[in-house]
């Protein structure tokens, strides 16, 4: 074999081996496109478990436009998804300053990688920010509701059709005060008690006319059925046996339990995955204040932590159209 | 080569620098990041978990061989379980449990796949070391992490979890539903995420390193086949086990956190559950999307390493070695979409159960042209029969006989008549424990010198192979008939039951054949251990084989070979190949040429 050069017969080839990756990307890189199907199979494995019980549940799942209405300092405004849609905004366009990060980084522009990634942390903790408020909203609730004896929601409309809150209907509240460790006679914190007592919602739907109940069965056009008055005052009296207000893991005011379950595990899910996120990227903001990167020649690391970022901004995009959308 | 060679460790000096460090007792044996040192980790680890994964399988023979007699080893092993030497019935499942998920998970995922592709891979195909050594450490250590959570999880006040390995909700769910859903099925839970960390962690770097790293020469269809299976093994592993991964947390949800994924119209100890419109069979879907390609995580890395050693041992290429990578990535497609073959008898649409019956049976072709090829490797081979090859032989066995169950065990009809029966058990503990263990030990006893740079003692192994494959036969041949005679698994005592009185004598005999099999599993440990100290040193390349690993020294170091890496002129399987005249072997008086070997004068590559 002396001085000749030996041939492996792979010359030239892409798969032959030696220096030349053949999917032209460093092995850090392709780690994060593995590390991405793989989290991106868990998230599917919700999404399915999720479809899987929307379908079961199709007359009692809450929609969405009725969920998710608020918009900050518009109280009582009916502003159905414009926030949600605001927050996604915010975060596909904190995608899109990622991608000026990663071209300002090709291009060793230093400052303009500092500036991109600053727009991009923002993005990030307002979306944080946002999905915060929406928790906060969504476990508020709206209208309230009550609860039926066989675990069913049933909401309140007037005779134009208009939902009616609780404390529209209710004339007074004779629920007790909840004890706290100084004033109760039981030493320790009381269960957390609805603004109105089941009898108080009765009595006030009783005396009010205009008022209707609707329930979660859907008619031959697809909307909830709502009932006659007779037959909405028979309802709420024979199987009305518990106040709802706003969703946690146990009830939701908006529709079936399952949907607030979901809610709250996928979403905040996808919220640990930015709050990851938006730390991993703090860390390579520092990094690229520190000039670590410009000394070691190359912003791969932004183009490494900017896959996650898209990810979780795409991972986003499909909770959006499940849970918002359709 | 010399010019070449230069060229060759400048490229390869950059990224390996810090091979001159010394290291210290921590960062050599400890937290090393070197592949060889995390394999022999990974190794090490899953004996010793396979070891309390046995102990407890004949613990729970025992007591279905004598359910009447009382025996001390109980009170022992069990404690306040075994009181009086009579064993619990919760810790009957407790052992039935944690026996399936310690040899399942930490034996035959981590203890095999991560042994052998942190071995290999690098070695094989020619890298210094795996793509990211840190993460690797990571990942064993995060192994080793859940072993550790498991192991406490025995110790916890109402026993270790005992739901069975697939933790089926609402049993799983919940506390009051049976002592093991206590603390100890939270333990468990804790423990396979972080096991599942540890998995991803190192399929990432064993995919990666085999697309980036392979040296000069070294293309994809020159890869040995244990590099494939790795390789195809490790994506399984990505796509599959975040799945689990989601079941998990959302077992973990509904068991600590009140959400009703999995549970629904629960009354419970006089008590009504607020639990509404979860199902359990969402779960077993989501279990078994992971589940079934479990199996083959576990089955292919076996069958890589059985392809090789067959190869070497018979002095014969590898026959159809495209047929065998394609039936390998054959294996894995179809591994993601036969998961409702468990779950026949779960409600399932019947429709939908012939759908899956279907994709089932497809997965006999592949398996078939793996089994025929390993025939037919063996057919007229110079057959080399060193305790490596019979348990590879002993793996070709088992996988066909195994798999012939599984045909029935496939078709949604016949499957009604043995589901939950011992026929399930006789069928995968063949088909994928034992030919997967069969796979373990042929591997140890081929990679032993390099591993150790020592060799096993051949008569041990031998010893070890026949009580073995004896005793394997004996423990699961007659659950067949026992399981198609109706016997149901996961039974505490039969004795209940006058139906199955005549079987009682065949739990016997089955219980003393695993006893017998367990123990002469010693003889394995002890060859092991005292030749790791002992044991005849090990020349270069004991087996006169083809591959990378054995071009390096015997005495490791970080980077593997000293020089520059070796280039790569052909496949692995140039084994008794004939030069042009065809009156001698390519390299005279020598039947095999190593892949580092340029192609010689007048010498054909083999176009396999």
């Amino acid at each position: 074999m002396e001085a000749t050069v030996v041939k492996t017969g792979t010359e030239g080839k892409t798969w032959g081996g030696g220096q030349n990756p053949p999917l032209k990307a460093s092995y850090g890189k392709l780690m994060m496109w593995f590390f991405i199907l793989s989290d991106a199979l868990t998230f599917s494995g919700f999404l399915a478990a999720y479809g899987f019980s929307r379908y079961k549940f199709i007359d009692s799942w809450p929609v969405a436009d009725e969920v998710f209405n608020h918009f900050p300092f518009l109280h009582g405004v009916d502003a159905p998804m414009y926030y949600v849609a605001l927050m996604t905004f915010i975060l596909i366009f904190s995608s899109v300053t990622m991608v000026l990060a990663v071209d300002a980084g090709h291009q060793m522009k230093k400052s303009k990688v500092v500036f991109y990634m600053f727009l991009t942390l923002i993005g990030g903790i307002i979306f944080l920010g946002s999905q915060a408020w929406e928790w906060k909203n969504f476990i508020q609730g709206t209208y309230g509701a009550v609860e039926t004896r066989s675990g069913n929601i049933i909401q309140f409309l007037d005779t134009d059709g208009k939902r009616v809150a609780l404390s529209d209907i209710a004339l007074e509240s004779t629920q007790r005060a909840v004890h706290d460790r100084s004033s109760g006679i039981w030493y320790t914190t009381d269960e957390t008690l609805s603004t109105y007592t089941i009898d108080d919602i009765k009595s006030g739907f009783a005396e009010k006319e205009n008022l209707l109940v609707r329930i979660q069965k859907l008619d031959e056009n697809g909307h909830p059925i709502v009932l006659s008055r007779e037959e909405s005052i028979a309802k709420l009296n024979d199987s009305g046996i518990r106040v709802v207000e706003g969703a946690n893991l146990y009830r939701n005011e908006y529709g079936h339990p399952l949907f607030g379950n979901f809610f709250f595990f996928i979403t905040g899910f996808h919220g640990f995955h930015v709050f990851t996120g938006v730390l991993i990227n703090l860390i390579i903001f520092f990094n690229i204040l520190l000039g670590t990167y410009e000394r070691r020649g190359s912003y791969e690391m932004v183009e490494k932590v900017g896959l996650y970022w898209h990810f979780v901004d795409l991972v986003w995009v499909f909770v959006f159209t499940f849970f918002y959308l359709v | 080569m010399s010019t070449e060679a230069h060229n060759n460790t400048a490229d390869h000096h950059e990224d390996h620098g810090h091979h001159h460090h010394k290291d210290t007792f921590i960062t050599k044996y400890i937290f090393s990041i070197d592949h060889k040192m995390i394999s022999k980790q990974y190794l090490l680890t899953g004996l010793f978990m396979g070891i309390i994964g046995i102990a407890m399988s004949i613990l729970f023979r025992m007591q279905l061989a004598w359910p009447d007699k009382q025996f001390t080893v109980y009170e022992i092993f069990l404690g306040k379980w075994g009181a009086e030497g009579i064993m619990d019935p919760n810790v009957y499942l407790a052992l039935v449990t944690i026996h399936g998920t310690i040899m399942v998970f930490f034996v035959l995922t981590a203890g095999l796949s991560g042994t052998f592709s942190n071995l290999l891979i690098p070695l094989q195909i020619g890298a210094r070391d795996m793509a990211s050594g840190f993460l690797n450490m990571i990942s064993y250590w995060l192994f080793f992490l859940s072993s550790i959570i498991m192991l406490m999880s025995l110790f916890v006040e109402a026993g270790p979890a005992a739901a069975g390995w697939t933790i089926y909700p609402p049993l799983s769910a919940l506390p009051q539903a049976m002592p093991g859903s206590g603390a100890g099925m939270t333990l468990w839970l804790v423990s396979m995420a972080i096991f599942i960390a540890s998995s991803l962690l190192g399929s990432l770097n064993y995919i990666v390193t085999v697309i980036n790293l392979r040296t000069k020469g070294m293309s994809m269809t020159r890869l040995p086949l244990t590099i494939w299976a790795f390789f195809v093994t490790a994506i399984i592993g990505v796509v599959s086990f975040p799945v689990l991964f989601s079941a998990a947390l959302m077992l973990i949800m509904d068991r600590s956190f009140g959400t009703s994924f999995f549970l629904s119209d629960i009354y419970i100890a006089g008590e009504v559950l607020h639990n509404q419109g979860g199902s359990p069979v969402l779960f077993e879907h989501l279990f078994w999307f992971l589940g079934h390609p479990e199996v083959y995580i576990v089955i292919l890395p076996a069958l890589g390493i059985t392809s090789e050693i067959i190869a070497t041992n018979s002095r014969k290429p590898i026959f159809g070695y495209r047929a065998m990578v394609a039936s390998i990535l054959a294996i894995a497609f179809l591994s993601t979409i036969v998961w409702g073959h468990h779950m026949f008898v779960s409600g399932m649409n019947p429709f939908l159960g012939s759908v899956f019956t279907f994709t089932t049976l497809l997965i006999a072709i592949p398996s078939a042209v793996k089994a025929f090829n390993y025939i037919t490797t063996l057919w007229k081979g110079n057959l080399q029969f060193n305790p490596a090859m019979l348990f590879s032989i002993g793996l070709v066995s088992t996988f066909i006989s195994g798999g012939l169950t599984g045909i029935i065990l496939g078709d949604s009809a016949l499957d009604i008549n043995v589901h939950d029966t011992y026929f399930v058990v006789a069928h995968f503990h063949l088909v994928m424990g034992i030919s997967a263990l069969y796979g373990l030990f042929a591997g140890v006893y081929h990679w032993f010198p390099k591993m150790f740079g020592r060799m096993m003692n051949k008569n041990l192994g031998y010893v070890h192979f026949w009580v073995t494959v004896i005793g394997a036969y004996g423990i699961f041949f007659p659950m067949h008939f026992i399981g198609m005679a109706g016997l149901p698994r996961r039974y505490y005592t039969n004795t209940a039951f006058p139906y199955f009185d005549d079987l009682a004598n065949i739990n016997v005999v089955i219980t003393i054949f695993a006893i017998i099999t367990a123990a002469v599993q010693l003889v394995f440990l002890y060859n092991f251990i005292s030749s790791i100290f002992y044991g005849k040193k090990a020349p270069q390349n004991p087996w006169k084989s083809n591959t990378l690993e054995w071009t390096t020294p015997v005495k490791h170091l970080h980077g593997n070979w000293p020089g520059a890496i070796p280039h790569v002129y052909r496949w692995s399987y140039d084994y008794s190949k004939l030069n042009k005249e065809g009156d001698d072997y390519v390299i005279a008086g020598q039947d095999f040429v190593p892949q580092n070997v340029p192609l010689q004068e007048g010498e054909e590559e083999l176009n396999h």
